[in-house]
């Protein structure tokens, strides 16, 4: 590899900023200097999007309305365990209206036998909810209808749908053989090759950080302290506005798919592996998404339901979940039963940590605690051992950092704990036990922003309503993906596009590469034309892992860059000068060194000698290599987040007054689309922390709250005044330097906000969401 | 949802030849069978969206002239028309200022565009908001079925008094406070046959008949509630907590009217809502009031009473100091 010399910046601006010199490959870019010297990349450039998305004219694949287009449904099994003995379909085909009907003879989207591949006719029934067989018709009443006379034979049996129950010795069993399951494109999945025993699968004990390390026993009895609590999280829906869904067109030699998807590229790739198809002849398309916070990357039952029947009907057919169909069977965010015991000085040098965990992804895999305990703080002696437990509820899946929000709930609690045992300040427990150089910033500059002095001792305020203020951390890694491509087009009107199968979920990554490539090209941001969240692009990641930033922002800007550079040489060529001789700023290309020398960029893109020029690139390794395969970025997301609550301790209720979040993500991209990305962690950290959990009815095996009357997503009123502070970052690791910020807003809320109603009461709570009756239990001994 | 016809009336008396049937009633009839009144609809959407509810034909009575006013009667009080909607209701001076209470369990009640729709009529006679209920997989009690589910399933939202046979709690918190003003009920029957009940009356037990929750027969229709008159001295609290602060459905609401001089009570109602399958009455507690100086002694003696009959179920225990609190905040705020 031929390779040259990059000096970048590196550092805390206002802290540590210095330069550092990379060896990189000689087609990268020059390096950028920070944000205040640049034009596009670090302001508040408005979306580039905005406008579409409030006139309504942005559609989304709930909008699509194609020629002849049909409407799919499912029908769901009303038993939460059973065989089907048989199916009848005949009444429903002959209901007029009905052009195709569908029976899974496979389960898609939840755990899989692992050696055991034999095709059942019909897959074991194993949630109330799981599909079974779909109809497409000329509307949804005749859809609904004609699943109603679907005549099916159950054999039904005994289910569990708790943790504690599916692991007593008696309880009916979800799988009997060892499973797995795969992660499709960055939506869950579990540990590979663990053993299944009963309900119980694992212990998986190891991430990409590593396993077990130290010896827990030495550490344990070096401590001067040892504290060991139990900590529980609820079981998570998912409440995007645009619920899970697809329209499948399916043509002869060509199928294109309109997605609510936050992968178009797995979802290509898993839709022609399910049919046999060439990656060629598969079209995903994800325009407008309306939203999505993990569960959104793989193709779906319903995505496969809807690909048998626009094949059979020859017309496309479009299959969305109503919200009942997503809360109990499009993924959710698993419980957990987290037992986390930790030892340390006198000093709060921590000396061990011990966590064990159990959790239910119901019939999938996945629940778990994350990696945050095993990398946030140094500690020489860890283990962790995470388990699945089985039951028969619906798939779990990822949730904005899973694992680590329920990680966090537990471990940032135990370090309030801690402080408090030890009578150190929490933040100052921080500075003992945390090596990390950017949270230490966080931390100073939340602790004056909000005014973190004023904390009383836990329980100080007089009378029934009481204040109170806390503080969490978090900790996320650097996932980058190097699948990560992109096109740069340049007409000679002037007229330049950006291409790539990159979604945008509402993220603003549509804006920022219009920002990077406009900085690199002298343009403006609303000069670009952005087309992305097509496969007819090249390929690039899902938004999940908050990758996306980091991954497709640099080939973008190396794409832009190449295309910049064999401009500069047309030019330079009339000019009899080098292509590096001249430069671009303010929509021209000029010589650096002769300012007579100047053409504007729309003029030279009109001398070109072809119509078009066409670069691309994909994301190059990172400058000075990956920290684990090439998959995480050295460095990492943290933050740290402080809440204040008011706790009624006479009616049990809690309202966060208000949250400061403060937050890294490298070189900050737009500052805007940052802010509302933590908005939207904070609120959801706060729902977690005190609103939302599912109820299933352990007699019936039903969720009971599978809407959004009695599963209690936050309102307006919920929403606190959220301040955040940016803390930029260099670390030199890539041409943008930029990593994303999705998953690491949501992560230390939830904790922040126990810790703060720990200090309003006096009261710990162990056990989320902390809702009045949780409250009023706990205050009453009831 | 299944198909249905519509019919428009235009006057009470087309409404009641065209109807046959309560909603209650139609929940368990053969499907497609049955005429059923909607005023603003949503609770009648709500079921058949869930398939519970699956009419031959909905009786629209939203347009008849006239079910909608809101007029003084002769004595001083007030009489709402059933078509009067929630947002309609807020508007008017009178409930503002005379009938606080009501105006404030108006306010915390469901969401500005909801209360655009919904009538007064159809927030007495809707159906419980108990999940089980609710849903098309549970054959409960109260449609028909032999079992209370949640008696023994997940009841945290749950009645936690008279709950004996059937643990729902009524769903209209606008009740709780028309019934501490002894509100009464104006009813019109088939050949306009007038009948007024007290609001303690409309409303059932699960024990006399699961399968409804109050006494409209199939050819009657709500025609307006009629509130008496109050005194000078009259004091109205209203409060409700909820899982949250943006809309939401009472976990526990309590009103209290009383006569209040110089910071002593001459006479009091007080009713809860969330608390039993009906909005319940608790006289007894409220006449404890009688004669005494507002304080806080006597603010939790009256919470301890209300609430010495509660029988909570396994996840419900919460919602006794809940009632607790409020009970002795709204006795607290009439000094
Ligand atoms: C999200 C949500 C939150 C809510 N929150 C609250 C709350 O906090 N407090 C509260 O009290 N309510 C609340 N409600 C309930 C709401 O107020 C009622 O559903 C509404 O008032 C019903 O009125 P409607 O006109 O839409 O009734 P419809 O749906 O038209 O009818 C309801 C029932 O009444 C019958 N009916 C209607 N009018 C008459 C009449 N004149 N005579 C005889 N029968 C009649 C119908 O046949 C039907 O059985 C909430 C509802 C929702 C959906």
């Amino acid at each position: 590899m031929k390779k040259k010399k990059l000096t970048l910046p590196h550092g805390i601006p206002g802290h540590n900023l210095s330069q550092i010199d990379r060896e990189v490959h000689i087609d990268e870019p020059p390096a950028w200097p920070i944000n205040d010297k640049l034009q596009h990349v670090g302001k508040r450039v408005k979306r580039n999007d905005a406008e579409a998305k409030v006139t309504g004219n942005a559609k989304y694949t709930s909008d699509m309305q194609l020629p002849g287009m049909l409407i799919g449904r499912m029908l769901r099994s009303p038993y939460p365990h059973a065989k089907i003995r048989s199916v009848n379909t005949e009444k429903a085909e002959n209901y007029p209206g009905v052009y195709a009907i569908h029976v899974f003879s496979r389960a898609f989207g939840m755990a899989q036998p692992a050696d055991n591949d034999k095709e059942n006719q019909f897959p074991e029934i194993k949630y109330a909810g799981q599909p079974i067989a779909g109809v497409a018709a000329r509307d949804a009443e005749t859809a609904e209808e004609a699943l109603k006379l679907i005549e099916i034979d159950y054999e039904t049996f005994p289910f569990v749908v708790t943790v504690e129950d599916a692991l007593k010795p008696e309880a009916p069993l979800v799988f009997t053989t060892n499973v797995e399951q795969e992660d499709k494109g960055g939506g869950g999945g579990g540990a590979k090759g663990l053993k299944t025993q009963g309900n119980l699968r694992g212990p998986n004990t190891a991430s990409f950080y590593g396993g077990p390390r130290g010896d827990l026993e030495k550490g344990f009895s070096e401590a001067d302290v040892v504290l060991e609590n139990t900590y529980r999280t609820q079981v998570h829906t998912h409440c995007p506005l645009e619920t899970h869904g697809v329209v499948v067109d399916w043509k002869p030699d060509f199928v294109t798919i309109y997605a609510s998807s936050q992968n178009t590229t797995s979802v290509r790739n898993e839709f022609a592996e399910v049919f046999d198809l060439p990656m060629s002849k598969v079209r995903v398309i994800t325009e407008y998404m309306g939203g999505g916070f993990g569960a959104k990357h793989a193709l779906g039952n319903f995505g496969v339901m809807a690909g048998h029947l626009s094949k059979k009907s020859g017309r496309p057919v479009k299959l969305m979940l109503d919200r009942k169909e997503e809360h109990i069977s499009a993924g959710n965010r698993p419980n957990s039963i987290h037992v986390l015991k930790v030892g340390a000085k006198k000093d709060g040098k921590l000396t061990a940590l011990q966590q064990k965990s159990h959790g239910t992804a119901g019939v999938g895999l996945g629940a778990g605690v994350g990696r945050i305990a095993q990398a946030m703080y140094e500690c020489p002696n860890f283990s962790t051992e995470q388990y699945d437990v089985f039951t028969h509820a619906g798939p779990g899946a990822a949730w904005r950092a899973p694992g680590n929000v329920q990680g966090a709930f537990a471990l940032e609690q135990l370090m309030d704990e801690l402080a408090e045992k030890l009578d150190i300040d929490p933040l100052d427990l921080r500075d003992v036990i945390d090596k990390s150089e950017i949270r230490k910033v966080e931390r100073l500059r939340g602790a004056e922003k909000f005014d973190w002095k004023r904390r009383n001792k836990p329980g100080s305020d007089k009378g029934p309503v009481k204040k109170g203020i806390g503080m969490a951390q978090s900790h996320w890694p650097r996932i980058t993906g190097i699948n990560a491509s992109v096109e740069v087009r340049a007409f000679r009107d002037g007229a330049v596009e950006v291409r790539s199968a990159v979604q945008d979920i509402g993220t603003g990554t549509k804006t920022i590469l219009a920002q990077v490539v406009a900085e690199e090209l002298g343009l403006k941001p609303e000069d670009i034309t952005i087309r992305i969240g097509d496969t007819l692009f090249p390929d690039a990641p899902g938004s999940g892992g908050s990758q996306v930033t980091g991954s497709i922002t640099p080939p973008a800007r190396n794409a832009a860059y190449k295309l910049k550079m064999q401009l500069l040489e047309q030019v330079a060529e009339g000019w009899e000068l080098e292509a590096e001789e001249l430069d671009v700023a303010d929509q021209k290309i000029f010589a650096k060194n002769d300012p007579s020398k100047s053409i504007a960029f729309k003029e030279a893109l009109g001398n070109m000698r072809t119509g078009q020029l066409l670069t691309s690139a994909s994301r190059s390794d990172d400058y000075g290599g990956f920290m684990v395969g090439k998959s995480i970025s050295y460095g990492e997301l943290g933050s740290v987040q402080f809440a204040e609550v008011t706790v009624d301790t006479e009616t049990g209720y809690v309202k966060v007054d208000r949250i400061v979040a403060v937050h890294s993500c490298g070189r900050p991209l737009n500052i805007t689309q940052l802010e509302s990305q933590i908005n939207g962690g904070v609120i959801q950290g706060i729902s977690y922390a005190l609103y939302e959990y599912r109820v299933m009815d352990k007699n019936t095996g039903h969720q009971m709250n599978a809407n959004l009357d009695m599963y209690k997503v936050p309102f307006a009123f919920e929403v606190p005044e959220i301040e955040t502070v940016l803390v930029e970052e260099y670390s030199a690791r890539s041409s943008t330097d930029a990593f994303g910020i999705g998953e690491p807003a949501n992560i230390a809320t939830a904790a922040a906000v126990a810790n703060a109603v720990y200090n309003a009461t006096g009261v710990r709570f162990y056990e989320a969401p902390i809702t009045p009756k949780r409250v009023l239990e706990a205050l009453n001994n009831l | 949802m299944n198909k249905f016809s519509w019919y428009q009336a235009s006057s009470v008396e087309e409404a009641l030849k065209a109807v046959n049937s309560t909603v209650s009633e139609s929940l368990t009839a053969k499907p497609g069978t049955g005429a059923v009144f909607k005023s603003g609809g949503i609770d009648v959407l709500d079921l058949m969206k869930e398939g519970l509810l699956q009419p031959e034909m909905i009786v629209n009575i939203r347009e008849i002239p006239g079910l909608d006013s809101i007029e003084d009667t002769a004595d001083g009080g007030l009489k709402i028309g059933a078509n009067a909607t929630l947002a309609e209701m807020m508007e008017n001076e009178k409930i503002k200022q005379n009938y606080q209470a009501l105006y404030q369990s108006l306010n915390h009640a469901a969401t500005p565009q909801l209360r655009n729709m919904a009538s007064l009529g159809g927030n007495l006679a809707q159906r419980t908001r108990c999940w089980y209920f609710r849903s098309i997989d549970h054959q409960c009690f109260r449609k028909g079925g032999s079992t209370c589910f949640a008696k023994n399933g997940m009841n945290e939202f749950h009645s936690i008094l008279k709950n004996g046979m059937c643990s729902s709690v009524h769903s209209s918190s606008i009740s709780t406070a028309l019934m501490a003003f002894d509100a009464k009920v104006e009813i019109t029957g088939s050949k306009g046959k007038q009948r007024l009940v007290d609001l303690d009356d409309f409303f059932i037990l699960p024990g006399d008949d699961p399968s409804r929750e109050n006494i409209l027969r199939s050819d009657e229709l709500i025609a307006a509630v009629i509130l008496p008159k109050i005194s000078s001295d009259t004091k109205s609290i209203y409060k409700k907590q909820g899982a949250r602060e943006s809309y939401d459905w009472a976990l526990a609401d309590v009103a209290i009217v009383a006569d209040v001089k110089s910071g002593k009570c001459s006479k009091a109602t007080m009713a809860l809502g969330a608390a039993a399958p009906v909005p319940l009455r608790i006289q007894y507690a409220a006449d404890m009031l009688v004669n005494e100086k507002i304080d806080e002694n006597i603010a939790k003696e009256v919470a301890e009473a209300a609430m010495e009959r509660a029988t909570p179920l396994e996840h419900n225990a919460y919602k006794v100091p809940l009632f607790k609190a409020l009970i002795k905040r709204s006795v607290l705020q009439l000094a």
